[in-house]
């Protein structure tokens, strides 16, 4: 066929455009270890780089790094500020993995937990074991409500757009959009109408989104549910692919759309679930994340999905760092600052694409 | 290998009948044009074929198998379907569209083997499309987009193709490139066509569906008479085996002319 062409064409596209894969990959990995140092870095009491790593090879075999500071840095650097650098990590892989997933498998791109009422169903169930002191399962209260009101929200969603038939984008996001506001609403109902105020307040602060007082053993949960979850999407990286080529060409390749969305669904409502349960609401990350790795190296989750993770783990970080050293001594809700990022970021997005 | 069977197929959507007991074959390799006025059900009875839309009685048989009760990835290595949709708002590239047609062949955690590399470097040269690889597939115009969806099915590597409108937005050489395409393949096609005279030129066969009904099915030279465009189009015409060719021609009357 190509025989037949007489025509030149005046933009030739031979290449893929931008940097080759692994070099941004490697980048994404550089920028991840550069947030981390500074993540572990700055605060009251602020560490040079080289005594972070010191610290941290130390620690990992002690003939690595010659101890030559003060235990009570290495207790700062091992048991404060290391447990949440990599806890903002491990939120904001995961909530920028489940964003990416999210807007394939309703194949739209302002997708985000946010915009499938994921976050506020995990907000509710959360919320309710704060308001009521619910210790219906000891420290696993607060994780197991918020998966279970995830998944609640997201089931109701589900059923709600398929009621009558197939499943189009639009009666899902609607749906997701509703349910969204209503739950936000009913968390704020049970926050303003509890009558415990420490509890009210420890609710709103957690609302808001914040990690301080961050310790180890909230790290686990989440970081296991966030690997997991990204190794399995990155298993179906392919027929997540087909769904951003339309449902009916996705059904012709070989998938069952209705099928693979469910069980990812579910996926995604136990991820965002482990992780709304330690950080409280954070948005925009899952929004932002994903269309800047997309501008980086391209549509292909295969290539995508990596990126977003390390992209989105370096981004938490640093939106952490920046709460928490804003107005010292005082920290901000890492939530106020990813909105403030992604707020404009959004309606740059929104039109853009209209 | 290849061989179609369309039994008794009939389709209800709420209470229309889109399509109406519709049997026929295509042997191996035999390429059938699916002609007929708008909403005459064709779509929808391509739709039953790659398995998009189940059909409420009947069966579709590939090589004896009922397509309906295979898994979805083995059906979709034997046929491929060239749909109109698009790549939505993600900046999918021209290459990553192909790239698709090895889905079904590939398991989870698959890379692209050379092989398959090659295969989808081969469906961009064939359709004219290499040199747009990298080129996001929502800037195409119409006519680029169309042959990278053939160029998809043909990555796909498979037996049959079932074709809903293929030459829609081509220019006359892109129109024949696809179908002489598809032709030389040597694989099964079904081709729903608007182009009556395409359709006499390329295909084996001609069936004709009206009301959701097959109306006239056999070679194009006998089914492509005045009384079926008649009947069916509600136009008049003449037809005419071409002289040198001998593919039957069909020329519109307009008003004036009619005797």
């Amino acid at each position: 066929m190509s025989g037949l062409t007489g025509v030149s064409r005046a933009v030739a596209v031979t290449r893929r455009p931008g940097l080759p894969y692994p070099l941004t990959l490697a980048l994404c990995v550089a920028l991840l270890g550069g947030a981390v140092t500074a993540g572990i870095a700055a605060g009251s009491i602020s560490l040079p780089a080289d005594q972070v790593w010191g610290i941290l090879l130390h620690r990992v075999h002690p003939a690595l790094a010659e101890p030559v500071w003060s235990p009570v840095r290495e207790t700062i650097v091992m048991n404060v500020r290391l447990p949440r650098v990599l806890l903002c990590g491990v939120i904001g892989a995961g909530l920028s993995v489940c964003g990416m997933a999210l807007q394939a498998l309703v194949r739209n791109p302002l997708a985000d937990p946010m915009l499938l009422g994921v976050s506020s169903g995990a907000s509710v169930g959360a919320v309710s074991v704060m308001v009521f002191g619910l210790t219906f399962l000891g420290p696993f209260s607060l994780p197991v409500a918020a998966f279970a009101g995830a998944l609640a929200a997201l089931v109701a969603v589900y059923l709600l757009a398929r009621s009558g038939g197939r499943m189009t984008t639009v009666r899902l996001v609607l749906a997701g959009v509703a349910m969204a506001e209503v739950l936000s609403a009913v968390a704020s109902f049970l926050v303003v109408t509890s009558d415990d105020p420490h509890r009210t307040q420890s609710a709103v602060r957690w609302m808001l989104g914040g990690l301080a007082g961050t310790t180890w053993t909230m790290v686990w949960v989440p970081a296991a549910a966030v690997l997991a979850g990204t190794a399995v999407l990155l298993g179906v990286s392919r027929p997540l692919n087909l769904l951003l080529a339309g449902e009916e060409a996705a059904a012709s390749l070989g998938l069952d759309v209705h099928r693979f969305r469910a069980s990812l669904f579910v996926l995604v409502a136990m991820v965002i679930g482990t992780v709304v349960a330690v950080s409280g609401s954070i948005g925009f990350v899952g929004l932002i994340m994903p269309h800047v790795v997309r501008l980086l190296v391209g549509a292909d989750h295969r290539r995508a999905l990596p990126a977003t993770a390390l992209l989105g783990a370096a981004f938490l970080i640093m939106a952490d760092l920046v709460a928490r050293t804003l107005i010292t001594p005082e920290e901000v809700p890492v939530g106020i600052i990813t909105a403030l990022v992604g707020g404009p970021f959004f309606l740059w997005l929104m039109r853009r694409r209209s | 290998m290849g061989g179609l069977a369309v039994q008794e197929v009939s389709v209800r959507i709420g209470d229309r009948d889109l399509v109406r007991a519709v049997t026929f074959d295509v042997a191996p390799g035999e390429v059938l044009g699916l002609a007929g006025p708008n909403g005459a059900g064709k779509s929808t009875l391509l739709r039953t074929l790659y398995r998009v839309r189940r059909p409420t009685s009947g069966q579709v048989l590939l090589d004896g198998h009922d397509v309906w009760r295979m898994p979805g990835r083995w059906l979709a290595r034997r046929l491929a379907a060239v749909l109109q949709e698009g790549g939505g708002d993600f900046g999918l590239s021209v290459h990553d569209m192909v790239a698709m047609g090895r889905t079904p062949h590939k398991r989870a955690f698959d890379g692209d083997a050379p092989a398959d590399r090659a295969i989808i470097a081969e469906a961009l040269e064939r359709l004219d499309v290499a040199d747009l690889a990298h080129a996001p597939f929502d800037r195409l115009s119409g006519g680029e987009k169309q042959r990278v969806m053939i160029a998809r099915a043909l990555a796909q590597r498979p037996e049959v193709m079932v074709l809903d409108e293929p030459t829609n937005h081509l220019d006359l050489r892109h129109q024949l490139d696809a179908l002489r395409l598809v032709r030389g393949l040597g694989i099964t096609a079904v081709i729903a066509l608007h182009d009556l005279n395409l359709a006499a030129a390329f295909c084996d066969r001609l069936c004709v569906m009206d009301g959701g009904a097959v109306v006239a099915l056999g070679p194009p030279g006998e089914v492509l008479t005045p009384r079926m465009l008649r009947e069916v189009y509600r136009v008049e015409a003449e037809v005419e085996a071409h002289p040198r060719t001998g593919v039957p021609q069909v020329t519109l009357l307009t008003g004036e002319d009619v005797p």
